[in-house]
């Protein structure tokens, strides 16, 4: 729920009309000189890969701000990490690498439970099955990549989230856009939420449904869009529809909000829809034992009927997983393309992640597992309430560890990544194309390895930054005494 | 009669006319009002007031919140999956050590042919201990994606060494094999754009192809004939050919049939029609040519004429991700507006070292190739004789790739057969072969049949026991 108050929309609109009319001037500039300098023989009679407008926004907007984004990074992305420097000659158009680093601490990368670094549980067994299975099987699941782990790793996977079995694969990404056109053709209908992430499009794009799109996160928009969906039946032939399947997310990256499931799922149930639960960010992460989204608002597993997530961000690993009944994972087994022809997950990935979930279960015999998820928790609840009380414009609701802090100019969003880089703390900002145009974001992750003192310090740069740019939408609170409360888990 | 009606007709003309000559009987505001102004001033009264009525319409009535509930009651979904079938409970053999030429399979050592090792790099030891080094450093995931803190300093040496081993000016790094090439293709193809592909292309290719949402025409596999015939029609048809981006699409080894494409052939035909090459080598990277560099290499054409050169790293190079190279452009434009690359966390650091090291391994060793190519053709001849199966591969394919001599009938007969081939042949003889399993959502119509993955680590034994079992299997089961 954002609050675009008008003479902020007026400025930002006002910034972008700048930036665009300045463009098409270096645009028509860039016109002349080609006209007299003579075009290269070699490329006559092809037609370019962008025509004009086509990467407007890459040359002239986004290449001015380039230094923002795809920083490099020097060591293990863990609470602090080195980030690599980069000089430009030519007006940022290209990078060069220095040999420079700097110490900064990481608010941008998606480390939720603390697992990425090297950790004490998980990276002896992780070497070990290096040496044993190697790197990679260089084969698909269903001819010779299958090992024990895979099949180990499945079980855990199913047993973790609550349904009967679980299928893996190499990559977050593809598990959604491969598995969508597995799962419904045409003749069947989509319903996603505005807001669902690229994979989700994509694979609801490569299924040839029907797709419509409902209000985010509003369960009675779904309602109005399913009965006016059923009453009416495919367009133009006015059948009815073979299958409809709701797709929502646990938690949205760019919002930091939960879904509301429980309401989500009861108009499912009500009107015979299926319900698919991308858990990307929220499987270990969120729930009183870290089993997500189900856990934390009281949803039964069994009501979701597939449940996606992947392994990247609270896991530490690579890959992706669905889980769901064992009629559904036998029939992905045998029909899903990225199962039949994709290389297997890399083994050292596979344990790392089984390494992994123990930790969480309290399998390994410690209790760091509980402490982890008590620590993030607090610190996403202490960091968000505190930017509150300054005066930030912060997203999401409590217990997400996803904050995205609203900057909605232009101008501002190079401005507040490269002041805290300087003050060596590293954020990520997202622009448009991620979101839309007016409502550009600084996004902070939380992680369970940061310390209180971690989190005090990224708390003053912010707060520090935020008076210099002006992004302090809100009144202040006034300041209480910041170690109030402090917890003794450290 | 007829004299009556004329008689009646004439007389009502003439009494028409007589109003239309009429004199001028009046003179309003300086017009004179002549006998026919009346009769067309009557004619647009008439007009005017049948425009002005309603034309009829059914009326229209929006359906009931009552209706609405019945329609949903009475909706009955079909079930998310179809029935499970028997042919669906396939469970595939499971490793119990590492894939190289040599494998455990439910406690027996078996030799491996399922494994696209080519290079026979899987448990080299210094790829492990590159990879040890890495995970101690690095973690074992990157945890973003390549935009927010996920581009770690091995993933720019890694596509820097990539493009300066290929020749090409620069690289860009994908974090799965299938993702690359359908990340690709819909980033450089846009609805409009007219791409010409192979028709053997496998799953992925094909998916790339329709997100792309282009006019896709297919030519025969492998056929430069067709080809030809294809892109002169396609050129005939469209109407701009200086607008319109025009790309041909094809693989260097085919996945499902182990034909290798004519590059020197299609590059003339690209350049004489004005189009451009994507050419997926993901089964030829580090097979072919002299030095491992490629097909290009490998037909002595300069790998500045193909354009976009894509290729998973899950085969020769025993590691995982893909990569694609071109030119300064191509690559460029891959970062902000390829999906798979944008939108997905990157490549895990140890794979990355991996692939480095594999490619330095590659540069020092170039005789691992010429023991490949020897491997190739000692299997190649021992399996020219197999009662039943014939060989479907190009002679210096590194896929093996055997197919029924004659149809036992249906399509799922067939698989029936192979796959009791390989079962036999992994339970009595200790050999592991795959047979090509084909997806419900694959378009591909090629004949299916058994793959034999060959690598440079297989010893002449290893082959020759394939061959014998293969060929006393083939014998039992074939009649």
């Amino acid at each position: 729920m954002v609050r675009l108050p008008y003479t902020t929309a007026l400025t930002t609109l006002f910034s972008y009309g700048l930036l665009f009319v300045f463009g098409q001037l270096r645009d028509f500039f860039r016109k002349l000189l080609g006209w007299i300098r003579k075009p290269k023989d070699q490329l006559k009679g092809y037609a370019p890969i962008c025509l004009g407008l086509e990467d407007f926004y890459v040359r002239r907007l986004y290449l001015r701000i380039q230094d923002c984004f795809g920083r490099p990074i020097a060591s293990a992305p863990d609470s602090w990490f080195d980030v690599v420097e980069r000089c430009s000659n030519d007006n940022n158009k290209t990078l060069h690498r220095t040999e420079k680093t700097s110490r900064c601490l990481n608010l941008g990368s998606y480390n939720y439970l603390g697992f990425a670094a090297a950790d004490e549980y998980c990276t002896p067994r992780v070497i070990q099955s290096l040496k044993e299975y190697s790197a990679s099987t260089c084969s698909t699941r269903v001819e010779g990549g299958t090992t024990k782990l895979h099949v180990e790793l499945e079980e855990l996977v199913a047993r973790f989230v609550g349904k009967e079995a679980a299928i893996l694969f190499g990559m977050g990404y593809v598990t959604n856009s491969a598995l969508i056109p597995c799962i419904i053709g045409k003749g069947g209908l989509i319903i996603s939420d505005s807001l669902n992430h690229n994979s989700i499009v994509n694979g609801a794009r490569g299924s040839g449904a029907t797709v419509r799109v409902f209000q985010h996160n509003t369960p009675s928009h779904l309602e109005e869009v399913l009965r006016e969906q059923i009453a009416e039946g495919q367009p133009r032939t006015y059948r009815p529809w073979k299958k409809i399947i709701v797709i929502v997310e646990g938690i949205y990256s760019m919002e930091g909000e939960l879904c509301k499931l429980p309401e989500i799922i009861a108009v499912c149930k009500k009107y015979k829809a299926y319900t698919y639960l991308d858990e990307a960010h929220s499987i270990g992460a969120v729930g009183k034992s870290g089993r997500g989204v189900c856990e934390l608002l009281g949803v039964d597993p069994a009501d979701v009927d597939i449940m996606m997530g992947t392994f990247t961000k609270s896991f530490g690993s690579c890959g992706g997983y669905i889980a769901a009944s064992k009629e559904i994972i036998q029939y992905l087994k045998f029909s899903c393309p990225a199962h039949l022809y994709a290389t297997s997950m890399s083994p050292p990935a596979v344990q790392q992640v089984i390494s992994a979930i123990k930790v969480i279960l309290g399998e390994d015999g410690s209790s760091r597992g509980a402490q982890k998820l008590a620590r993030i928790r607090e610190n996403s609840n202490f960091f968000r309430s505190e930017l509150q009380k300054m005066g930030f414009e912060v997203l999401g609701d409590n217990d997400s560890p996803v904050m995205p802090i609203m900057l909605y100019n232009p101008a501002k969003i190079p401005a507040f990544s490269r002041e805290c880089l300087q003050q060596n703390v590293a954020v990520v900002t997202v622009a448009f194309p991620a979101t839309p145009l007016l409502l550009a974001r600084a996004r902070i992750c939380i992680s369970a390895s940061h310390t209180r003192e971690d989190l005090i310090k990224a708390l003053e740069v912010i707060s520090k930054v935020g008076d210099l740019i002006g992004v302090k939408y809100f009144p202040a609170e006034p300041p209480k005494h910041l170690n109030q409360g402090h917890n003794k888990l450290e | 009669m007829a004299l009556a009606m004329v008689n009646v007709t004439a007389s009502v003309l003439d009494w028409v006319s007589s109003y239309f000559d009429a004199p001028t009987r009046a003179v309003v505001f300086g017009v004179p009002i002549d006998g026919h102004l009346v009769v067309e001033a009557l004619l647009v009264v008439v007009i005017l007031f049948q425009l002005t009525r309603k034309s009829y319409k059914p009326p229209k009535k929006p359906l009931t919140e009552k209706e609405i509930d019945e329609l949903c009651d009475d909706w009955v979904p079909e079930p998310l999956t179809p029935q499970i079938t028997e042919d669906m409970t396939y469970e595939p053999p499971t490793l119990e050590s590492a894939a190289g030429p040599h494998a455990i399979v439910n406690g027996k050592e078996v030799v491996n042919f399922a494994s696209a090792n080519y290079l026979g790099l899987v448990g080299n030891e210094k790829i492990t201990d590159s990879c040890v080094g890495a995970l101690e450093k690095y973690g074992v995931g990157s945890c973003g994606p390549r935009g927010f803190y996920g581009t770690i300093d091995v993933h720019l040496d890694c596509e820097q060494k990539i493009a300066k081993f290929l020749g090409t000016p620069d690289s860009i790094l994908y974090s799965y094999g299938i993702s690359t090439i359908f990340s690709v293709i819909p980033a450089f193809c846009k609805k409009g754009d007219i791409i010409v592909a192979d028709e053997g292309v496998h799953w992925a290719v094909q998916n790339g192809l329709y997100l792309s949402r282009s006019t896709v025409v297919y030519f025969k596999h492998n056929d430069m004939k067709s080809l030809e015939n294809k892109l002169e029609e396609v050129t005939r048809r469209s109407k701009h050919p200086e607008k319109v981006r025009r790309y041909i699409v094809v693989e260097a080894i085919y996945q499902n049939s182990g034909q290798i494409a004519p590059l020197d052939e299609i590059v003339r035909l690209k350049e004489k029609y004005r189009f451009r090459i994507i050419l997926d080598e993901s089964h030829s990277f580090g097979v072919l040519g002299n030095s491992g560099r490629g097909l290009a290499d490998h037909c002595g054409v300069p790998i500045e004429k193909i354009d976009i050169i894509t290729a998973g790293m899950g085969n020769a190079l025993a590691t995982d991700g893909g990569f694609c190279t071109g030119s300064v452009r191509v690559v460029d434009h891959q970062r902000l507006s390829s999906s798979g690359y944008v939108f997905s966390a990157s490549l895990p650091p140890y794979l990355v070292s991996a692939a480095i090291a594999a490619v330095d391994y590659l540069e020092e060793n170039p005789s691992v190739l010429s023991k490949l190519r020897t491997n190739i053709a000692t299997l190649f001849n021992e399996l020219s004789d197999v009662p039943g199966l014939v060989l479907a591969s190009h002679i210096l394919s590194p896929i093996v790739f055997l197919k029924l001599k004659k149809s036992t009938g249906t399509g799922k007969t067939d698989i029936d057969l192979l796959d009791s081939i390989a079962k036999q042949a992994l339970e009595e003889d200790s050999v592991l072969i795959a047979t090509t399993k084909r997806s419900s959502l694959d378009k591909c119509k090629l004949p299916i049949g058994l793959r034999l993955f060959v690598s440079a680590s297989h010893s002449e034994s290893d082959l020759l026991k394939a061959a014998a079992s293969l060929k006393r299997v083939a014998a039992l089961l074939i009649s």
